[in-house]
């Protein structure tokens, strides 16, 4: 199996708390992989380290064989890492399909562009209907469909998520879920962080859990799921 | 009377927009008041003067030729000035101070080349005509200078709306980490901001200069001033609201002179300002600010 993603004894600050103390982790090509952990465990500084918009204090990241770890946020989405953010950060007081088109800034080809929103549109009707209108003014759900959607508009080749169960309806995140194993069957590798751990232990391959910026744990996503200790602390007994 | 007075708050109001909105524009995107923008305004003016004099180029290349000085000038305050600030993450007031800094070097700078005296365009550089429209008389220099400013004001405006880069700037305005994250490269986008903005800032001097038919090394002041209290009034950051606000400055220093006294228009139109401001805090177009989580 070829990795994707590397993360060797990366540590790194959050302000002047030190999020992430040496952690290590792998994504493969064609995995999903599921960071889980309690509140402030350091997931979202996880990601928005390999993500390049929190610097790395120590340690290294790779991607596909090359460091990334110095890398500027819009060179590491141009090499094909592509994060959907906590809150879902959609632009708010741009239209739907600003923000669609937004997703591809780092793309030069516009008529596949088009054709890729339509594609948007055919996995997310509700967006289409709401094209026009300021993407501030869509549900909770549709947010989350319309960052996600306009993540996969730059194409990626190793999708971060971070959180995209966070305050929906429990419908909705069974249909986001659906929609994430379905944009890796189509040959996207998935990071994804989530405290919603019994949900991103059943749709990954591999899992990790994250307790105070550490790993303390790594498994196949089947074993964590009958692991005591996760099901105690994360699963609700 | 009180139509003429019209056309010229219009040709006023629309140099005082046209200034302010690029100022609100780097306030948007940036987050910093620029206090520069006042001698960017006049390097602008002097550059137009001497493409005019010097080089014999008609209004609209001299105001290109301006554009393209006082677009440099700015993307140069921003990257002596500005950016080592951004870089080490200070917010507002260290960029806020840094740029007077800028405005006092090349205001200074400015004096020792061309002294104190104010410089005029060529007699009948725009012509002496006017034209009636209804019961208002437009001279062709107030023509010129609406027609200008408005022109480049739309422009701006469909440049955000509708080019890929007008949209990158949109996004980082909103919200910077989530621009990065799209891959916009956000130091671009600022310089590229910077550069805009000043390159407005440099048309509105040669405007100002016409409209005066004077070019001086202090102009930068008092247009500084009128700027920001034009884009307080109109809501920070807000470009429709620089337009507005533009507008109702020229209107109401246009009709204090015309109506009351030339002595008070400042004083008028500020208290204007002011009343205003009682009632939208946020001005015009401003929203009231959001707690960011």
């Amino acid at each position: 199996m070829k990795r994707v993603l590397e993360l060797t004894e990366v540590y790194a600050n959050y302000g002047h708390i030190q999020a992430l103390k040496g952690i290590s982790l792998t994504v493969n090509e064609g995995e999903i992989v599921a960071l889980i952990g309690a509140n402030g465990a350091g997931k979202s500084t996880a990601l928005n380290t390999i993500s390049g918009i929190v610097r790395a204090a120590k340690g290294k990241i790779l991607y596909k064989g090359n460091d990334i770890t110095k890398s500027p946020a819009h060179l590491i989405v141009r090499g094909g890492i592509v994060q959907v953010p906590e809150g879902r950060a959609i632009l708010k007081t741009l239209k739907v399909i600003e923000n669609l088109e937004l997703g591809a800034f780092i793309r030069k080809d516009p008529l596949q562009i088009k054709k890729d929103i339509e594609e948007v549109f055919d996995r997310f009707p509700i967006l289409k209907k709401r094209a026009n209108q300021p993407a501030g003014t869509l549900s909770g759900g549709e947010q989350q469909m319309l960052a996600i959607g306009r993540a996969l508009m730059a194409r990626p080749k190793l999708l971060l998520l971070d959180e995209p169960s966070m305050g929906l309806a429990p419908l909705v995140v069974k249909e986001i879920f659906n929609i994430i194993q379905e944009i890796n069957k189509n040959g996207t590798s998935i990071l994804v962080v989530e405290q919603n751990a019994r949900m991103a232990l059943k749709i990954s391959h591999r899992g990790y859990v994250l307790e105070t910026g550490s790993i303390v744990l790594g498994d196949s996503s089947a074993d964590l799921l009958n692991n005591k200790k996760v099901i105690e602390a994360y699963l609700g007994g | 009377m009180f139509l003429q007075q019209i056309a010229n708050a219009l040709a006023l109001g629309s140099v005082y927009a046209l200034f302010a909105i690029g100022f609100t524009l780097i306030f948007g995107v940036l987050e910093v008041i620029t206090l520069a923008h006042g001698a960017v305004f006049m390097v602008g003016a002097f550059a137009g003067l001497i493409a005019v004099t010097r080089f014999n180029l008609g209004i609209i290349p001299a105001i290109l030729t301006s554009m393209l000085a006082s677009g440099l000038l700015g993307f140069i305050i921003d990257f002596v000035a500005v950016r080592p600030l951004r870089k080490k993450k200070y917010h507002h007031l260290a960029p806020m101070i840094a740029t007077i800094g800028c405005a006092t070097i090349i205001t200074s700078i400015s004096q020792g080349i061309f002294g104190a005296e104010a410089y005029r365009f060529p007699f009948d550089f725009v012509p002496t005509k006017s034209y009636e429209i209804g019961d208002i008389q437009l001279t062709l220099l107030q023509l010129v200078i609406i027609g200008i400013s408005f022109s480049l004001m739309i422009m701006l405006i469909l440049l955000l709306k509708r080019t890929k880069w007008g949209k990158a700037v949109r996004a980082v305005a909103e919200n910077r980490r989530t621009a990065a994250l799209l891959g916009i490269p956000v130091e671009r986008v600022f310089q590229i901001t910077s550069f805009t903005s000043s390159a407005l800032g440099g048309a509105a001097g040669v405007l100002t200069g016409l409209n005066f038919n004077a070019i001086h090394t202090y102009m930068g002041g008092p247009i500084l001033h009128r700027g920001i209290a034009v884009i307080i009034l109109g809501g920070m950051g807000d470009i429709r609201g620089a337009m507005a606000g533009g507008l109702i400055l020229g209107f109401s220093e246009i009709m204090s002179v015309a109506y009351i006294s030339s002595d008070f228009r400042d004083a008028i139109s500020f208290g204007l300002l002011f009343l205003i401001l009682l009632i939208r805090p946020s001005g015009i177009f401003g929203k009231v600010p959001e707690r960011k989580g």
